[in-house]
């Protein structure tokens, strides 16, 4: 067991446990945001896709015990509203169906815009295919970003 | 256009209770037997014995129009689209009702059913009638209040109103409407006024999706909740023979280990209680990360499990079974399908003198078709939240079909069904895994075992190797041409591990004079459950390639040569009982050609199949146009036709196509799950491929067939036919015929 201060959509939270609990599991069991989801645990699916430091992460391979004071964004912190331009444009194409996954794609389309706001099919193709949609919305989530893109 | 009169049996009966605001709540159950609203009483995919039907709505006093919805929803849109029936009956605007999940209520909310393509088309009438109903009821309110005939009053979105000029909102008449009786006599609006139901409305969920809400049963939680997880055996026929947990409890934050049975050896289970691991480790603690750790401790012996005999009471009345103990390897598998196929077979079906055409023939056409075991891996893994106490349980989470766990749930904690409240989440996917409740009993099993609130969590390994899969099948066709190529003889011998796919009565029986089908299976301790169009996802893989290579032996496009047989189904057919209609077959054939812009299989570089399946008393097919993108064949474009009726919410149907159509193409090219010695060879996405975003076509464009029909299926309809496009897309590409499954993969061992 240990102490952790982490920033976590700019504000502080203290945790304590094992240094070796993947920050997946932090947000989920101990700090009650359950937007970042368990999908395989092994960096395969993408659902639980956050931002450290802007960057698209998967964090059930992140252990608490690295991260230090870098800035962790989440689902929840990634607007007040839902009013982000990516989750603005996931509802105007009805993006989801069941929608497990919706939170770990929009997470790495999100990242994806800000380092790179006019992305290529084939830069929109290599970025989200770490992140597995089961339902198949794969079409609907090219066309969303493209609207996000725009705006 | 004359309404259409729905009459309401004797014996329905309307519950009214006032709501804390003196507003209007109607429920309706129609106790009557179940039809559904294609009119067949069939029991295609998953349903069973419906017995009652009910819509919901709720008003309160300050016009708060609150629309129940009874089914599960895994993100077939259901939670907008059966809302949005009732909002068209009861005339209201869209924009103004609140969509709540129901309770799991069989009695007030029907079955509540989440499979078999049924949430729409057996929901359809009875949520009609109950909007259509409700507006009778206010309009007979307001008669009342402003002494005026009822004829004489209107609504509009909402309102009611007089030609004197009277007017008021539904809410202001609600709680006198409550007092009402329900009516004799409703009249439906005509499908041509309709003005929510064919427009495409917003997932009313969408907002919390993509924020991230609690929706799920992963995300469920209470205060001081504990966390299990179950250790099943590593392979497919073993048991557990002894465990040491000394050094898991050790291990910080668990609480408690114990060994536990699902079912008592001589439990008597429901159609869908399949049992698949007898004895199970239940591990128990504070956190997943904590628990997880703290399992990869356990010491455990296992044992061959042996010969089982189970006893099952489904809906095809009591049987027992004899569960082989044999530890299964895939090479053998597919050679047990092989040898069986040689064997005498069940004849299901004969028209004519098969054995004579084929006799008589001048040329025979013989493939075998074969596709292994898939796994649903739904994205949210199995999970579920129990809290069992002496007199009373609470369960929570994804299910689709909480009115089938009830029973079991009842005997296994021997507490009455009514102390069972059943709470159901919206589900990280489906596909017909999550009928299947043994994750939930495991949960309520496990907390009442420590008394205490428990959710159970099945990580990605465990869901993948626990069974319930996608059966293994096999199926040889052969055809018979005579020398002018005419077709004169049709024979299918179809079986699989444990169950046979073959549907006997669907196309092209009834098209073709002498027919033969003939089916086997083979018993297993691998367990199978239904995914997305059982059977039907494999007889169409299999039958449409088929009718691919025998349409280009014949000399015919394929198209054509499927619309010659549905005339003839048509103008003449065959045999006592076919299941499909042979004119929206072929208009959607027609439909798929058009959109399609088809010419032939060959259009400069891009090799295109075509496919079309009847199931779920719906029809649709698609054209695959593939071509060569970094060496490997890609699906780019699709284009797809569907005839599913009235279409209620048409841009959530369009997603679905587009995502049956994606989920066909990733189990044709890359499905699979193998086994050696009884273990799962794939536990993870890994070694177990998914289909992934630079996979996906470009662009998938979807048409509906217009129609008037009351609703047919549409979840799984679309996804059948996918595989035999993209076969037949294959073959142009290639140059050769892909016969099994996965196709980027095609077995070696068989």
């Amino acid at each position: 067991m240990a102490k952790y201060n982490l920033n976590i959509n700019g504000v502080k939270r203290s945790v304590e446990l094992d240094p070796t609990t993947p920050i997946l599991w932090v947000l989920r069991d101990h700090l009650n945001m359950p937007g970042t989801k368990f999908g395989c645990g092994i960096a395969q699916c993408g659902a639980c896709t956050i931002h450290l430091n802007g960057m698209a992460i998967r964090s059930c391979q992140l252990p608490v015990s690295a991260v230090g004071n870098q800035e962790i964004t989440t689902i929840e912190g990634l607007s007040e509203n839902g009013d982000h331009p990516v989750q603005e444009a996931w509802i105007e194409h009805d993006v989801a169906q069941c929608g497990y996954c919706q939170t770990g794609q929009i997470m790495t389309a999100a990242a994806l815009l800000k380092n790179n706001p006019k992305p290529s099919d084939e830069d929109i193709q290599a970025t989200m295919s770490g992140n597995i949609c089961r339902c198949g919305t794969y079409l609907r989530i090219k066309e969303a970003i493209k609207t996000a893109a725009a705006k | 256009m004359e309404k259409v009169t729905n009459k309401y049996d004797r014996r329905s009966f309307l519950k009214s209770s006032a709501l804390a605001g003196g507003g209007l709540m109607l429920s309706f159950s129609f106790l009557t037997g179940f039809k559904r609203s294609d009119g067949s009483s069939d029991a295609s995919g998953l349903n069973e014995g419906w017995k009652e039907l009910v819509g919901y709505i709720q008003i309160s006093s300050d016009n708060v129009i609150k629309l129940i919805c009874p089914n599960p929803e895994f993100g077939q849109n259901v939670m907008t689209s059966l809302p949005m029936i009732l909002a068209e009956e009861l005339d209201v605007n869209w924009e103004d009702v609140l969509v709540e999940m129901g309770p799991h209520d069989n009695v007030k909310l029907g079955p509540q059913f989440t499979g078999g393509s049924n949430s729409v088309r057996m929901y359809w009438r009875p949520l009609r009638n109950a909007g259509a109903s409700a507006r009778q009821m206010l309009i007979k309110a307001a008669a009342q209040t402003w002494g005026v005939a009822a004829s004489e009053i209107k609504t509009n979105q909402g309102i009611l109103s007089h030609g004197s000029g009277k007017e008021a909102n539904y809410g202001e008449m609600a709680a006198l409407a409550a007092k009402l009786p329900v009516p004799k006599d409703v009249k439906n609006k005509d499908v041509q006024n309709f003005s929510i139901v064919g427009n495409s409305k917003k997932n009313v969920e969408g907002l919390k999706v993509v924020t991230g809400k609690p929706l799920f049963g992963m995300d469920y939680r209470v205060e001081g909740m504990k966390i299990a997880m179950i250790q099943h055996p590593p392979a497919f026929g073993m048991k557990l023979k002894s465990f040491d947990a000394s050094q898991t409890l050790k291990m910080s934050g668990i609480q408690e280990v114990f060994s536990f049975k699902l079912y008592e050896d001589d439990f008597e289970q429901g159609g869908f209680d399949t049992r698949t691991f007898n004895e199970l480790i239940a591990i128990v603690g504070n956190s997943t990360w904590e628990v997880m750790n703290a399992r990869k401790k356990l010491k455990v012996q296992w044992e061959a499990a042996g010969e089982l005999k189970q006893t099952i009471n489904g809906r095809g009345g009591k049987t027992e079974m004899i569960i082989p103990g044999r530890l299964e390897t895939t090479a053998n598998q597919y050679e047990m399908m092989a040898e069986q196929a040689k064997k005498p077979a069940r004849q299901l079906r004969k028209d004519g003198d098969p054995e004579t055409a084929f006799k008589n023939a001048a040329q025979i056409l013989e493939r075998t078709y074969n596709a292994p075991f898939l796994a649903h891996n739904c994205m949210e893994p199995m999970n579920f939240f129990a809290h069992v106490e002496a007199d009373k349980a609470l369960v929570a989470g994804p299910i689709q079909a909480p009115g089938w766990m009830e029973p079991t749930l009842s005997k296994l904690l021997n507490l009455p069904p009514e102390k069972i409240e059943i709470q159901m989440t919206r589900m990280g996917g489906g596909f017909g895994r999550r009928a299947y409740a043994q994750y939930a009993y495991e949960a309520a099993l496990i907390s009442q075992k420590v008394k205490a609130p428990v959710k159970l969590i099945y990580t990605r390994e465990d869901d993948m190797t626990y069974g319930i899969y996608r059966p293994m099948y096999t199926a040889t066709y052969r055809a018979a041409l005579d020398e002018n190529k005419n077709l004169i003889g049709f024979h299918v011998k179809g079986g699989g591990i444990p169950e046979s796919p073959i549907h006997e009565n669907r196309f092209p029986a009834g098209a073709i004079d002498n027919y033969l089908a003939e089916s086997f299976e083979i018993p297993s301790n691998i367990t199978i459950g239904a995914f997305r169009a059982p059977r039907s996802n494999f007889n169409a893989a299999a039958e449409q390639s088929f009718l691919d290579e025998l349409a280009e032996m014949m000399g015919k496009d394929p198209i054509e040569m499927r619309l010659e047989l549905l005339d003839r189904a048509s103008k003449n057919p065959v045999g006592e009982r076919n299941d499909y209609d042979p004119k929206r077959y072929a208009g959607v054939l027609q439909l798929l050609k058009e959109k399609a812009n088809w010419k032939g299989p060959k259009e400069g570089n891009v090799s295109r199949g075509v496919a079309a399946y009847f199931c779920h008393n719906s029809y649709a097919g698609h054209v695959v146009d593939m071509i060569n993108k970094d060496g490997e064949p890609y699906v780019e474009k699709v284009t797809s036709a569907v005839d599913c009726g009235v279409v209620v919410n048409p841009d959530a149907a369009a997603n679905m196509v587009q995502g049956a159509v994606v989920d066909g193409i990733g189990n044709a090219f890359y499905g699979g799950l193998r086994h050696q010695n009884g273990v799962s060879e794939q536990s993870n996405f890994d070694k177990y491929r998914m289909i992934r975003h630079h996979e996906a076509p470009q662009n998938i464009d979807v048409h509906f067939v217009k129609s008037e029909v009351d609703p047919t299926g549409l979840g799984e309809p679309p996804f059948p036919p996918v595989f035999a496009a993209v076969a037949n897309a294959l073959y142009q590409n290639t140059g050769r015929r892909h016969y099994n499954q996965p196709f980027m993969t095609e077995p070696s061992s068989i």
